[in-house]
């Protein structure tokens, strides 16, 4: 398989079928406190979040620190057990699979970790750290292995000779491509990104961006890309997701949500990222957010936005609202985009507005 | 701010090598910039590039050894700072000079309150009783922007978010009134809203005190919003200077080019592929004698290889006070 044309062109979602379906997935967790530790709370880390990943596309997950969207990662790919909700990646539900089945589906979902340096075992050589996946999902022999080590180090763009060095040896551009060919190993079909590129300078964040396109193209991959780099976000993802206290603000494709962001975090959020030309900076309007993100573990009533959004009215300080689709292909959970009479008395769960209508989600695919 | 204000700081030649078990490592390498009253200097470059090492060497913030500043002169206030004695120095340190640092959680002490650390520098230079170093202390809580500042006062900081964090550090930093103002990567590690709030906070800042601020990142889009001038640097050297909007119309070096190319926008049209920079930064065990970046550079030719480039200037200006580059290669018209 590696030997598949290099560009093929970007026919990533000639497929519109979804991979990844998310349904109300909510991840708390428990706060203990007193001489008892008696549970008095929980953090709602995810509260109730509900999206589609289709075959072959890259969904951008976008948030501050704090919002969730590495949660829903690894939620995602059951490193930690959700509290409710279902994952259905290619046909299975994650969140329920039994430890056995749970291991035989690991293959087909992988994670790049944000921090190269941490993720990797210090003392395992190159050879063995991308090796290890085999060992323990495969019952290849030594050779075999081998051949499939250098295999990967050739399509993430490391030089067979360092098979025998350690990951102190490399730089941090070059440790994230190890933590990518330990993701490849496997032949997943879908891998979670979280951060891959945080930690990195920016002239190694484009060629690690490029190469997970390559990647991406060559071996028709989904990916949910996790950052904070809202430009970022904007080059490789084909829809975005912005997050905002556990729960999505706005699903959109990407160049209408970046043209014009429907929800006022997003606009919010879009506005303050600081433009690199000195002229257009300096015409830019931006929205000054007040104060700072409130606790997960206490979130305000009715919109989590509301404390802070420019744009709040009575309704938003008392009923929550629910992820619907505003605009072809657009979802958006603000009141100001629901006229009452669509919604009078709704309390329903953003699951319930998707299950609706289930084409939301079909009509995301861009181009 | 080009000529017409007066150099507040001077730095000529700095040179600091760290001297490790491995051998030296040529960190800051004959850099050179001044800094005039009331203006903003940007200084950018990727991790490594020692433009952190640099201004902790001004003011003998590195811990000597392994560091070891073997050359230069650093004028502030009439006076060569890398010759006057320790002591001397400690006084210079919060008073003259303010230092922001990159990481607002650990910068500050847990143990002592806000209030507390705040008045340690108005005691300890300004020579305030404590009531008057509180007095003066809630006023600047509430100059950058904390509300019920009088009360804040006698907050840990573990109940201040990143942001109020970053806020009570300039507000130390700004204490007694300095003339200059170090800020490194002060945004770095807060979200993009709080960052917006911050830079908005600087700008504001600006206006009401006058100071000077040296301000390092790696982030062309934060020095695109506020700096005067800019000062690129690529291992330990200083590889371009100049206006910012002069710099982000007209950049003569290669890497500032590839740098400028590397970023994706977050409007107009989108690259179907990021231009990238190819290889790594290199680490000098030596006094660079080619120049630095001809691995990774385009249009390397010969003298590359040969001869480590010296600044010239590109405009009518002397170096440094108009646009110059360390480069032999000539650049042409640059198309973003």
């Amino acid at each position: 398989m590696l030997d598949a044309p290099a560009h093929p062109g970007r026919t990533r979602t000639d497929t519109a079928r979804p991979l990844v379906q998310v349904r109300d997935l909510k991840m708390y967790f428990p706060i203990y406190s007193g001489v008892l530790r008696r549970r008095s709370g929980d953090v709602k880390a995810v509260d109730g979040v509900s999206f589609d990943i289709l075959s072959g596309e890259t969904l951008g997950l976008v948030g501050e620190s704090g919002c969730g969207k590495s949660t829903v990662g690894r939620a995602l790919l059951r490193l930690y057990d959700p509290t409710a909700g279902s994952v259905t990646i290619d046909g299975e539900d994650i969140a329920t699979l039994s430890p056995g089945a749970l291991r035989r589906k690991r293959p087909t979902m992988q994670m790049v970790f944000q921090d190269p340096q941490a993720s990797l075992n210090p003392r395992m050589p190159l050879s063995d750290l991308i090796g290890e996946p085999l060992i323990e999902h495969t019952d290849w022999n030594a050779e075999r292995r081998l051949a499939r080590i250098y295999e990967l180090m050739d399509a993430v763009g490391l030089n067979r000779r360092f098979a025998n060095r350690f990951p102190y040896e490399f730089s941090g551009g070059q440790r994230q491509r190890i933590g990518i060919a330990r993701a490849l190993a496997l032949n997943p079909k879908f891998i979670v990104c979280d951060e891959p590129i945080a930690a990195l300078d920016v002239s190694i964040q484009a060629q690690v961006v490029n190469l997970l396109e390559d990647l991406q193209d060559r071996f028709g991959l989904t990916y949910l890309f996790i950052s904070h780099d809202l430009s970022m976000v904007r080059h490789i993802a084909d829809r975005v997701a912005v997050m905002y206290l556990g729960r999505i603000a706005e699903l959109s494709p990407r160049d209408a949500l970046y043209s014009r962001p429907l929800h006022p975090y997003a606009e919010a959020l879009l506005s303050a990222v600081p433009e690199p030309d000195p002229n257009v900076a300096a015409t830019r309007t931006r929205i000054i957010l007040k104060g700072d993100v409130p606790s997960p573990a206490n979130p305000p009533k009715g919109c989590n936005f509301n404390t802070r959004c420019p744009r709040a009215f009575d309704r938003c300080r008392v009923e929550k609202p629910d992820l619907v689709e505003v605009e072809p292909g657009r979802l958006v959970a603000c009141h100001l985009y629901s006229p009452d009479t669509r919604h009078a008395g709704s309390t329903g769960s953003p699951e319930a507005a998707i299950q609706a209508r289930p084409e939301h989600f079909q009509q995301g695919a861009p181009k | 701010m080009p000529d017409g204000g007066q150099s507040v700081l001077d730095v000529r030649d700095l040179v600091t090598v760290f001297r490790t078990r491995g051998g030296e490592v040529h960190a800051v390498n004959s850099v050179s910039f001044h800094l005039q009253n009331g203006e903003l200097l940007g200084v950018v470059g990727e991790s490594g590039s020692g433009k952190s090492v640099t201004m902790m060497s001004l003011i003998g913030l590195l811990p000597s050894p392994p560091a070891d500043v073997r050359g230069g002169e650093v004028w502030l206030g009439g006076r060569d700072i890398l010759k006057i004695s320790a002591d001397a120095l400690r006084d210079l340190r919060g008073a003259k000079v303010g230092f922001v640092f990159q990481d607002p959680m650990t910068s500050l002490n847990p143990v002592f309150t806000v209030g507390a650390q705040i008045m340690e520098p108005l005691i300890r230079h300004m020579g305030l009783s404590k009531a008057q170093a509180r007095v003066r202390a809630a006023e600047l809580l509430e100059l950058v922007g904390i509300s019920d500042a009088k009360n804040r006062l006698s907050a840990y900081p573990h109940q201040f978010s990143g942001g109020m964090r970053q806020r009570v550090m300039i507000a130390i930093a700004l204490a007694c009134d300095p003339d200059v103002l170090i800020a490194d990567e002060p945004t770095t590690a807060l979200d993009v809203t709080i960052q917006a709030q911050i830079l908005e906070l600087v700008k504001d800042l600006r206006a009401k005190l006058g100071m000077a601020i040296i301000w390092i990142t790696h982030d062309l889009g934060v020095i695109a919003g506020i700096a005067d001038r800019v000062m690129v640097m690529y291992a330990g050297q200083v590889v371009e200077q100049a206006p910012v909007k002069e710099l982000f119309a007209n950049p003569q070096h290669p890497y500032t080019r590839a740098l400028l190319k590397t970023i994706p926008a977050i409007s107009g049209p989108r690259q179907d592929r990021l231009q990238v920079i190819e290889g790594q930064p290199p680490i000098l065990a030596a006094r660079p004698s080619a120049c630095s970046f001809r691995a990774r550079c385009p249009h390397a030719f010969d003298r590359c290889h040969a001869e480590n480039p010296v600044r010239r200037a590109v405009d009518a200006n002397p170096v440094g006070r108009g646009h110059d580059v360390a480069c032999h290669w000539s650049a042409g018209h640059f198309d973003a």
